[in-house]
């Protein structure tokens, strides 16, 4: 395997007495798409969080390349800029327009010119295939089409490594494949990128590692043939006959 | 009379059942609740052309000494417009340095802020009026009128604060935590994401913190500042027609602030529909 971009070593974090991950190790590599299951509170969106600091570790060591996130000198936000996140809830500025969305972060954080944060934000918008929404305002749009600005808006940042937290539990089921269609295409492009989700269908297509947590830990992972068809754990089969 | 209530955001009096309810999180408002816009409006017609048609109708009918004293009392207007919109001004500056203090992650930062709200607010306007005019007046050479600016943009401060506060915290957390994951620091995103959504959660309430102050800019009549009430005070003094003269004052204050709370309402009516309409 290809050497690792992200590695998490000894994670800990606790709100208050509830200790939402209790040690977990994970080494990810450059390229590899994992998705991350488990039931409600098993710690996999604070572990995602964590790793763009939007949650602050108790204690262990996150590495995204050659930076700390967890250490108190780190340049978060250049961090942040090489990390996208996707969110369950969009997140969409409502006050922006669909390519103001897209094109801000660029414009304010990168200072690069308005003519060439445009142009790509009518790039990525084809992408993802919206580009006659380019002057919409995000309540003007389905779930799945905001969802899928939220991508694009991401990618504007040019990050070499994907978060996505839950993308399409928010969605109604027709809108599920256009928001996994763009993710499987950013997965054949070898985009890093690591996904709470429990969209099977895409693990399949496209995981190379699926995780399961349960309280706070890792409890098995492996290939999603692995997991999914013959898990060793007892919790990891309890778990998945809720949800198949 | 015009003592405030602490808590933001005021009504401004009885106007407030025609201007509606501020929008946002301050009050959980539910339209089909309140009365329709007709009964409101209607209402508001009556009191607001009622007003304007005495004011007409008292100096035709009655010449002395209604013309007299239309002649001599609105030139208070200009110390009243003066007050109001300088401190308004300032008071919208503090308001919004104290709001962010309050949210602020800094611990003296926040405390600052917060002190000067419940200090502020825990002090009836006049006395703060009386304090900064004869207490500290002398030492810092204020006039009147400054005296007056000053107090009511301290006070109004104050208030507004907690409105900025407030619709700051109106904006949900997933709208902060999307800028920074992009990589924005937390004040461009302050700037850019989220004051721009605020401003049209605040509007509405601090139009009412406008009209209220548009009202107790009379409490520096006071303070020898030539406002309206201190012309119809003078007027008054000077040929006793008490009656008359106050008539004429309450019906000018009626007037505008009747006319600023249906501007407040109309705003609140466009920033409602306004973001339905790009088509």
């Amino acid at each position: 395997m290809a050497e690792s971009i992200i590695r998490i070593k000894q994670a800990k974090k606790s709100f208050g007495r509830v200790q939402a991950l209790r040690g977990v190790d994970l080494e990810v590599a450059r390229g590899e798409v994992i998705l991350i299951v488990g039931p409600s509170g098993s710690g996999k969106s604070t572990l995602l969080r964590s790793v763009n600091r939007l949650e602050s570790l108790t204690s262990g060591e996150i590495w995204v390349e050659d930076d700390c996130v967890t250490s108190p000198h780190a340049d978060i936000r250049k961090i942040r800029e090489e990390v996208g996140m996707v969110f369950q809830s969009f997140n969409l500025f409502p006050h922006l327009s669909v390519t103001e969305n897209i094109a801000l972060s660029p414009t304010i954080v990168r200072k690069e010119s308005a003519a060439v944060t445009y142009e790509r934000a009518k790039v990525l918008l084809d992408r993802v295939g919206l580009a006659d929404k380019a002057h919409a305002y995000p309540e003007q749009l389905s779930g799945g089409q905001q969802q899928r600005v939220a991508i694009a808006r991401a990618l504007a940042m040019q990050p070499k490594i994907m978060l996505f937290d839950e993308p399409t539990s928010a969605l109604d089921p027709e809108m599920i494949k256009e928001v996994l269609d763009v993710m499987l295409d950013l997965a054949k492009e070898g985009m890093t990128m690591l996904v709470v989700s429990h969209e099977m269908g895409f693990a399949r297509a496209a995981a190379d590692r699926v995780i399961f947590m349960d309280d706070g830990m890792v409890v098995e992972q492996g290939s999603p043939e692995q997991v999914f068809s013959s898990p060793k754990e007892d919790r990891t089969r309890r778990f998945l006959e809720h949800i198949l | 009379m015009n003592e405030k209530t602490p808590a933001p955001p005021k009504v401004a009096g009885s106007l407030s059942a025609s201007s509606g309810t501020p929008r946002g999180s301050f009050q959980v408002t539910d339209s089909s609740l309140i009365p329709g816009d007709s009964a409101t409006i209607s209402a508001w017609n009556i009191a607001f052309f009622g007003a304007i048609a005495l004011l007409i109708a008292l100096p035709v009918f009655r010449p002395t000494p209604f013309r007299e004293i239309l002649a001599f009392v609105p030139d208070g207007l200009t110390a009243t417009f003066t007050v109001t919109i300088c401190s308004i001004v300032l008071a919208l500056i503090f308001g919004l340095l104290a709001g962010l203090g309050r949210i602020a992650r800094t611990t003296i930062v926040n405390r600052i802020a917060t002190v000067y709200v419940e200090v502020v607010r825990g002090i009836p306007l006049l006395v703060q009026l009386f304090y900064i005019y004869y207490a500290l007046g002398p030492l810092l050479h204020l006039n009147g009128l400054m005296s007056a600016i000053t107090a009511l943009s301290v006070c109004y401060g104050a208030y507004l604060a907690e409105i900025f506060r407030a619709g700051i915290q109106s904006i949900p957390k997933g709208q902060m935590e999307a800028a920074l994951a992009l990589g924005m620091s937390r004040s461009q995103a302050l700037w850019r994401v989220i004051l721009p959504q605020t401003v049209k959660v605040i509007l509405p309430p601090i139009g009412n913190e406008f009209i209220a102050l548009l009202k107790d800019s009379s409490l520096v009549s006071i303070l020898a500042v030539s406002d309206l009430l201190r012309r119809g005070r003078e007027y008054a003094s000077t040929t006793f027609n008490y009656l008359e003269a106050y008539t004429v004052v309450a019906l000018i204050y009626l007037i505008m602030t009747l006319f600023f709370s249906r501007l407040v309402g109309i705003m609140e009516e466009r920033l409602r529909t306004h973001g339905r309409k790009h088509h």
